[in-house]
């Protein structure tokens, strides 16, 4: 961003991405009441515990797999793919190719009939079966704050993007979202939940599915939009400038040659086994959706159904992503840069990854659609956290309070105990969203949480299911030892021994004082701007001076003070100066110069600006706060030197870290399982019956046609992945 | 989840969606005489697009009408 100069006049409060209308209200406020209506419809229906916690094991195929796929495709995941799009390029796609396709067919043809035939109501009770209490306990407890912690920092974000979007109120749309799924999961619990799941898919496809079609049309077709992407990405990722975001597989030879920094090996085994397989197979929140349905031919159906969808979400997720590398462009028509989360100029100058998707929704769709799509939006959020809360109930009741707490009371009991959770739930969750106003830095902690414990699950679920010979002992020390791991990688790539500085950054910032009336008054910094004009037209700043105000400064040396740091001053008599750069490892780091709203000096006028490596004089009377910051730990930051021994490259992207950490967190899982069941003594047969491979018969389910058949439906959507593989390769 | 005494989800979606196809299909039209300031707004997506769902909407309503159902 040498110099990018004002991007508009500064209003004083974040620029709306979208603009709602009456009608867009109407269509959002019908939603909250249909969903409603359907809980209180629904609760007649949900007497027993069987009907609360498994939806009484009565769904369709149909109905098992769209909600299967529904409690994955929250707007987190559209959103956050359309984003991934957009930095990763066609590399996106491969989480819902081979990194979901193989283990949801590896679901519904190997392990559903062990999950089906040993009627357990949760992944932890299948532990319980195969293990012992150790093992259930343990995935129980973890998996049930796992949930609400996830869950909350769902909700969180759903509140930030509502904030930046429309501009409402952070603490409204917590609580108008949470309540409402409080009261319809307690009234009919895993039920209503799932009519939800189903009712929200149906919404976020009628919502987002414009985008792409008129994406495609504006870029004048698939073929024309990959050239401008690859014009764009000059621009828009000067980092890998040469990269390619338009293929699949023929970028991942080597780490250098694809935007995500991993090669091949770290996609199939990272992404394709140990994250997908964890995921899809032992997380309980997905896993739940098909167990609860008629008969296990359904179940594998449902499954299977579940995998073609995901197939096609690409369309609304990954084609987004792309486009926003094509058609958004600034009002002069140069691309449009959006920058990461992290990246110190997202919401000042620049918009972030995360605002694709609306901002191309803000494009294209005018009245009436917009709000479709943004109640798709509020639906994906709502029906991700109602998921978290039935599985939540669900695992508290039968895995940690019935098993560890009271185990002798009625259904009635258990029944009334997951009502109650579900509404704890939704409390814990919004705790956990009101405790990110404050951390928001541990956001991205929550949001990998989930690997810490379902790739290590998956690790000895596999094994039990398959290996008779594995052991309680094996399965609980496995299962923990993984977990460790997980967390003991996760810490190490964030870990700086020698310390961490964050880039050198200067911030000029608003002042609220106190007037004598008591009232708070904003006052803006006072600057001047030095600008030339260059080849192309365009007006750069080459100097900034500021006049008067506040400034805060991060590892940015101020001439004559030097490194005098920490320290809260005056500039005195005679003025001071930022350098334009300092020193690094490497290269020279540029200060980079960020003022979200300022007064220019002279004139009436307001405005903003980003800009780095430019001279900043301070004069005598401004304020400054200089800190001097050197960090061991930063859970947003990933330390080079150790992403290579967990990662295989220096160059790996985040991405490729968590996939490299759950391929080595899975292999550790397996190991210790493995090998201390061959030292411990293993159940007997008997015990093992319908649980483990060899030892468990198919129920014969009568005669079935053969469009009816698992197999062959999974035959055939293995085929269609390949050769969409082989078409993008 | 489909028990004989229970209306079923999809009479719920084709409601759900009949709705909202007839309201976006009202701003559809006055946006011939006003159109929104959106790219490509000369398409009137907002026009067909409606249609696919009032269409769909009338198909899951009467399809899974609960009346439908019990006979």
């Amino acid at each position: 961003m040498t110099n990018l100069l004002l991007l508009a006049a500064a209003d004083g409060a974040p620029q709306r991405l979208l603009s709602i209308g009456p009608v867009d209200i109407l269509i959002i406020v019908v939603y909250f009441l249909v969903v409603l209506a359907i809980g209180f419809y629904l609760r007649k229906f949900a007497t027993t515990g069987e009907d609360f916690f498994l939806a009484g094991r009565k769904m369709t195929a149909w109905i098992a797999g769209l909600s299967f796929i529904s409690a994955n495709l929250s707007s987190l995941e559209t959103m956050g793919w359309s984003a991934m799009a957009y930095q990763y390029g066609m590399l996106g796609a491969h989480a819902y190719l081979i990194g979901a396709i193989p283990a949801i067919l590896f679901l519904a043809v190997v392990m559903m009939p062990f999950y089906y035939i040993c009627r357990t109501h949760s992944v932890p009770g299948y532990l319980k079966l195969r293990y012992g209490e150790g093992a259930r306990s343990l995935a129980g407890v973890s998996f049930a704050f796992m949930t609400v912690l996830v869950s909350g920092a769902s909700m969180f974000a759903m509140a930030k993007i509502l904030n930046l979007l429309l501009g409402w109120n952070m603490s409204m749309s917590i609580w108008v979202a949470s309540l409402t799924v409080a009261v319809y999961v307690f009234l009919a619990g895993l039920v209503s939940a799932v009519f939800n799941e189903v009712l929200q898919f149906f919404l976020i496809w009628f919502g987002s599915l414009l985008i792409p079609i008129l994406g495609l049309i504006h870029a004048g077709g698939w073929n024309r939009m990959m050239d401008t992407i690859k014009e764009n990405v000059k621009v828009i990722h000067p980092t890998v400038p040469n990269a390619d975001f338009s293929h699949l597989w023929s970028s991942l030879g080597s780490f250098d040659t694809n935007p995500m920094g991993i090669d091949w090996f770290g996609m199939v085994f990272g992404l394709g086994l140990a994250v997908s397989f964890g995921y899809w197979c032992t997380d309980f929140l997905q896993v739940q959706r098909v167990i609860v349905a008629r008969n296990l031919r359904a179940a594998q159906n449902g499954t299977i159904i579940g995998a073609v969808l995901k197939m096609c979400v690409p369309l609304i997720v990954t084609i987004p992503g792309l486009l926003g590398l094509a058609v958004l462009a600034n009002p002069d028509g140069s691309p449009m840069v959006l920058v990461p989360e992290s990246d110190p100029r997202a919401m000042i100058t620049h918009r972030t990854f995360n605002d694709v998707l609306p901002l191309l929704m803000g494009q294209y769709l005018g009245p009436g659609l917009l709000g479709l799509g943004v109640t798709a939006m509020i639906a994906g959020f709502m029906s991700g956290m109602a998921g978290n809360v039935s599985a939540f109930a669900t695992v508290w009741t039968y895995d940690v309070y019935r098993p560890l707490l009271n185990r002798t009371a009625s259904d009635r009991h258990y029944l009334a105990m997951g009502r109650w959770c579900s509404i704890l739930g939704v409390l814990l969750s919004i705790g956990t969203a009101y405790a990110l106003f404050f951390f928001s830095n541990i956001l991205e902690f929550l949001q990998v949480l989930v690997f810490f414990f379902i790739v290590p699950l998956f690790g000895v679920v596999i094994l039990g299911m398959l290996w008779k010979r594995a052991t309680p002992a094996g399965g609980f020390w496995g299962f923990l030892a993984a977990i460790l791991v997980s967390m003991g990688m996760w810490g190490f790539v964030h870990w700086f021994p020698d310390g961490h500085r964050p880039e050198p950054k200067v911030l000029l910032k608003i002042k609220e004082v106190e007037t004598s009336g008591g009232e708070t008054q904003k006052m803006l910094p006072v600057v001047a701007l030095e600008k030339e004009t260059d080849e192309a037209g365009r007006e750069k700043i080459t100097k900034v001076t500021v006049e008067s105000g506040l400034v805060e400064t991060t590892n940015a040396p101020i001439q004559p003070y030097a490194m005098v740091q920490p320290a809260e001053f005056t500039v005195s008599a005679g003025g001071a100066e930022l350098l334009p750069s300092i020193p690094g490892k490497e290269k020279p780091l540029l200060v980079k110069v960020l003022a979200p709203e300022v007064s220019l000096a002279g004139t009436e006028e307001k405005g903003k600006f980003g800009v780095e490596g430019v001279p900043v004089v301070l004069k005598p009377g401004v304020e400054v706060k200089a800190a001097d910051i050197t960090q061991r730990f930063n859970p947003a930051e990933f330390n080079p030197e150790h992403t290579k021994y967990v990662a295989r490259s220096e160059k790996a992207k985040p991405m490729a870290v968590n996939m490299y950490s759950a391929f080595w967190t899975l292999l550790v899982s397996l190991g210790v399982a493995a090998g201390v069941s061959l030292f411990t003594r293993p159940k007997p047969n008997e015990e093992l019956k319908n649980l483990v491979f060899g030892l468990t018969p198919l129920p014969d389910e009568g005669p079935c046609p053969w469009h009816q058949r698992p197999g062959l439906w999974a035959a055939i959507v293995a085929v269609v992945l390949v050769a969409i593989n082989i078409i993008f390769w | 989840m489909e028990s004989e005494r229970q209306i079923p989800i999809w009479f719920f979606i084709g409601g759900l969606l009949g709705f909202y196809g007839l309201l976006i299909l009202g701003t559809g039209v006055y946006g011939l005489f006003d159109p929104p300031n959106v790219a490509l707004a000369y398409l009137h997506a907002d026009i067909w697009w409606s249609l696919l769902m009032i269409a769909l909407g009338a198909f899951y309503c009467i399809r899974f009408h609960p009346f439908r159902q019990r006979r």
